[in-house]
């Protein structure tokens, strides 16, 4: 592995006091290429010392706030646990596991959170596609409008939601004031009374702040692109819309799988905009995984029945990043 | 004078020398007006904000939908600054509480991630791949999954509405990306740079931090700004530790004050929102090469 010239160059100034210090780097110096001596074997049990210790904080803390919460939350599903009720929690075998199938809340919440996952991602991808083909031309002003559209990232998710309810307030808001000057339908709508109307404006909210996420990660799938590509497919005839189904999509795959995987987790996950613009209302009509989870702890305190729930979230988040692993290895990305 | 200019030029000439078609001149109208629809759509909501904040609150009684205030003021700022309400919440309070977390949480992720990346990257430990499998995994771990055992485990330990229980929390959200993001920073420096430092005698610990961190800054530094970020931008969290409105970070001062609406004018709510959002902005606006690679983990160059 190591080529003569650089054992040469390191053997010169070792002193016998540090020997073969360069192998504690994490690569084999001349010396391992010998009899595997007692040397080579303490240099290195002490390089893996040293990469565990280095590892050390970084993995203890990220147990100690996943997988605690996790074997915690195991452990309390099969418990009948309603914190300050004052009746001591007893096992509850798979009571909560069937209440969270059976009741009138999880499915229903199951349902809307695929629901808007499946939108949600649909509408930011074509539109950040969109987008992002139209930021990978050449026009004057583009490096100012690439700047401008990622703003609203810059809005913390809650505050965005917020911002949202305000743009949809049926008497002070401008969503209906525009309607309503160009004479268009919904101008009285009341958004957030509403089913239906109160998904739209979660849609928005939630598409106006990842859409230019999903265009800038996207853009930069495009720029890695080489133009010659382009040219040999233009002197070949190839059309517009040919070219992109036949070169762009393909090439793009990698960028549009990472960007497509993190929407998917992020969007699955969404809760800050469903608790500042409709507290799961009308009624449980925007309820969703992450928000019932939250109310099933803070609002309920009902620890066994938040357990279960929290379970099932962790399982379904672990497939989505199995996905995320697959693709990356398929990709070869990482 | 450049390539570039030369390319440009070149460019230029060539469309002048086509004949311009009624086809492509609808086409580039039609670029443009999307480019325009993409812009405002982005930017209005927060052009508003930024007008509303800086109308007075007898202006705003007359309606919210006029496009440039009237009387310019910065009264909503100030008030929102210096206030507090009858419950105790103080905006500029709530900034600076979230600032100290957000920094908090930035310096340890960036201490905990180089030790950690540098391992993963520069050393022969055996459990390299187990380790960067389950830190990748961490990173999926759904926040409001853990929310609920955190919470007892912080009232046991009296961490409850306390900073250190935000900051230690927030690391789920950023040293699973600041861990990996830094290992493959790491492992594309070349090695001849520690093994000279540690053949001069240094130890590895010294050779990390003398050699290795100044050149690895521009890695670390956007490992910074999207812990930052990600801090910055919490809401849910705070929202389940944080009690008293003394405590509250900004994002949860803000939904505080939309919910008391029948003492907080607009006015002041948007100022808070403008003040919330221009750190972050000018990150975005200054270095968003940096948060996009960061974010992705580096897997898009």
């Amino acid at each position: 592995m190591t080529s003569p010239q650089e054992s040469a160059a390191t053997a010169g100034p070792v002193t016998p006091a540090r020997p073969a210090a360069a192998s504690a780097i994490g690569r084999p110096t001349p010396d391992d290429r010998g009899p595997r001596d007692r040397r080579h074997y303490s240099l290195l049990a002490r390089d893996r010392r040293f990469g565990y210790l280095l590892v050390a904080p970084a993995t203890l803390v990220l147990l100690a706030i996943t997988a605690y919460p996790l074997i915690y939350n195991i452990w309390n599903s099969f418990q009948r646990d309603v914190i300050n009720s004052g009746i001591p929690p007893t096992f509850a075998g798979g009571e909560n596991y069937k209440r969270i199938f059976t009741d009138n809340q999880f499915v229903p919440a199951l349902a809307h959170t695929a629901g808007f996952t499946v939108v949600s991602v649909a509408v930011e991808t074509v539109v950040g596609l969109a987008l992002a083909l139209a930021l990978n031309r050449k026009f004057r002003g583009r490096g100012l409008v690439r700047a401008a559209i990622f703003i609203p990232w810059a809005v913390p998710t809650v505050v965005s939601a917020q911002l949202w309810k305000t743009m949809f307030d049926p008497q002070t808001g401008w969503v209906n004031y525009v309607l309503t000057s160009l004479h268009l339908p919904l101008a009285n709508t009341t958004w957030l009374a509403e089913k239906w109307t109160a998904w739209g404006a979660i849609l928005v909210a939630d598409a106006w702040r990842n859409t230019p996420f999903m265009a800038i990660v996207l853009l930069a799938g495009l720029q890695v692109i080489p133009n010659d590509i382009y040219e040999a497919a233009r002197i070949d005839g190839a059309n517009a819309w040919r070219t992109f189904l036949r070169l762009t999509l393909p090439l793009l795959r990698p960028a549009l799988m990472v960007a497509l995987i993190f929407r998917t987790l992020s969007s699955f996950l969404i809760f800050d905009v469903v608790y500042a613009m409709t507290g799961g209302g009308p009624g449980t009509s925007t309820s969703v995984l992450s928000y019932l989870n939250w109310q099933a702890f803070f609002v309920y305190a009902d620890y066994g029945y938040g357990g279960a729930i929290s379970v099932a979230l962790v399982v379904i988040a672990l497939v989505i990043a199995a996905a995320y692993v697959r693709v990356f290895r398929s990709e070869q990305v990482l | 004078m450049t390539a570039a200019t030369v390319a440009a030029a070149r460019g230029r000439g060539r469309t002048a020398g086509h004949r311009v078609r009624p086809r492509k001149v609808a086409a580039r109208v039609g670029f443009y007006i999307l480019i325009v629809a993409f812009v405002v759509g982005s930017l209005f909501p927060f052009y508003w904000i930024v007008i509303t904040s800086l109308k007075t609150p007898a202006e705003l009684s007359a309606g919210t939908t006029s496009l440039l205030p009237g009387h310019v003021t910065f009264g909503s700022y100030s008030a929102d600054l210096t206030q507090t309400s009858t419950t105790g919440l103080n905006f500029g309070r709530s900034l600076l509480n979230s600032a100290i977390v957000a920094l908090s949480t930035t310096a340890i992720t960036v201490v905990i991630a180089v030790l950690a990346g540098y391992a993963l990257s520069r050393t022969r430990m055996r459990a390299k791949g187990p380790v960067l499998g389950f830190v990748l995994i961490a990173g999926f771990f759904p926040p409001l999954a853990m929310v609920g055992p955190l919470f007892l485990a912080y009232r046991h330990i009296s961490l409850l509405n306390s900073y250190p229980a935000l900051v230690i929390t927030y690391l789920i959200y950023t040293l699973p990306l600041a861990t990996w993001f830094l290992a493959n920073f790491f492992s594309q420096l070349p090695r001849q740079l520690e093994e000279a430092a540690v053949v001069d005698g240094a130890s590895r610990l010294q050779a990390l931090r003398r050699v290795i961190l100044p050149v690895a800054v521009p890695g670390i530094f956007t490992v910074a700004i999207l812990s930052f970020i990600l801090a910055w931008n919490d809401f849910a969290f705070a929202v389940s530790f944080m009690e008293t409105p003394d405590k509250y970070t900004a994002p949860l001062a803000i939904i505080g004050l939309g919910q008391s609406q029948y003492q907080v004018f607009y006015n002041r709510i948007d100022a808070a929102v403008v003040m919330v959002t221009l750190p972050v902005a000018l990150l975005v606006i200054f270095a968003q090469r940096r948060i996009i690679s960061g974010l992705t983990a580096g897997a898009l160059k």
